[in-house]
């Protein structure tokens, strides 16, 4: 089940489709955080075409994955995905899904946030920005 | 023997995406670090700017960690998932 809760992949993922084996992995959940990150089209002030997220296979999903148990002893939560998409992701598309199930919404909306936190701050995932002026590889994570 | 890769826009900035190289026991990262700024010129100004992390075997890791053959040693420009 770990494996299908922690994913880098290049292909979209379904909102749905993943908030359901939450739903369905625990009657007790009563509260499911999202976090939906998505390629906006404007940076820094600049306009941007698209995005290419490049990772290091392998550290990455075991960043994500050390992320997911690190949440699940420290919130009283009960199940967390992480997906990330790498490769070319154009505007609008889908970029990170995490969705966490507990049984309050407390504890699910301050683990979502210390998940989305932490996945930018240790895993092992850069992205190019293709701009009007060219191509820039992105160094900072607001 | 250690590979070393390079990520992203280190990729692109050392010309190379993974290099092969030959150490003798008792290494250390910093030692690896300064051969590798010889062997490839633009790492030295790139580690020079900061902000880069090494891991070795998927860790980030101190420059003071002895490597040893086979290992994995990755350098790592500041991240931006999300």
């Amino acid at each position: 089940m770990d494996q299908d809760r922690i994913r880098v992949q290049t292909e979209d993922f379904g909102v749905e489709e993943e908030t359901n084996k939450i739903k369905q992995c625990s009657k007790r959940i009563g509260g499911i955080v999202t976090f939906l990150g998505t390629a906006r089209d404007f940076s820094k002030g600049q306009e941007i075409n698209k995005m290419d997220f490049d990772h290091y296979p392998g550290m990455a999903e075991k960043k994500l994955a050390e992320i997911r148990e690190q949440a699940l002893k420290d919130y009283d939560i009960i199940d967390v995905t992480i997906i990330h998409r790498v490769g070319e992701i154009a505007i609008g598309e889908n970029i990170v899904l995490i969705i966490v199930g507990a049984e309050h919404r407390k504890d699910a909306f301050r683990a979502c946030s210390w998940c989305i936190d932490e996945l930018k701050r240790i895993t092992p995932i850069w992205k190019k920005e293709t701009t009007p002026e060219g191509i820039v590889w992105v160094e900072e994570h607001p | 023997m250690v590979k070393v890769k390079f990520f992203a826009v280190l990729k692109g900035l050392v010309g190379k995406e993974e290099v092969a190289v030959e150490i003798e026991g008792g290494t250390t990262l910093g030692q690896l670090i300064e051969k590798l700024k010889i062997d490839l010129p633009p790492l030295k100004d790139i580690m020079q700017k900061g902000g880069i992390l090494i891991s070795v075997n998927q860790e980030v890791v101190e420059k003071d960690a002895v490597i040893q053959d086979g290992d994995e040693i990755a350098f790592l420009p500041p991240f931006a998932g999300g």
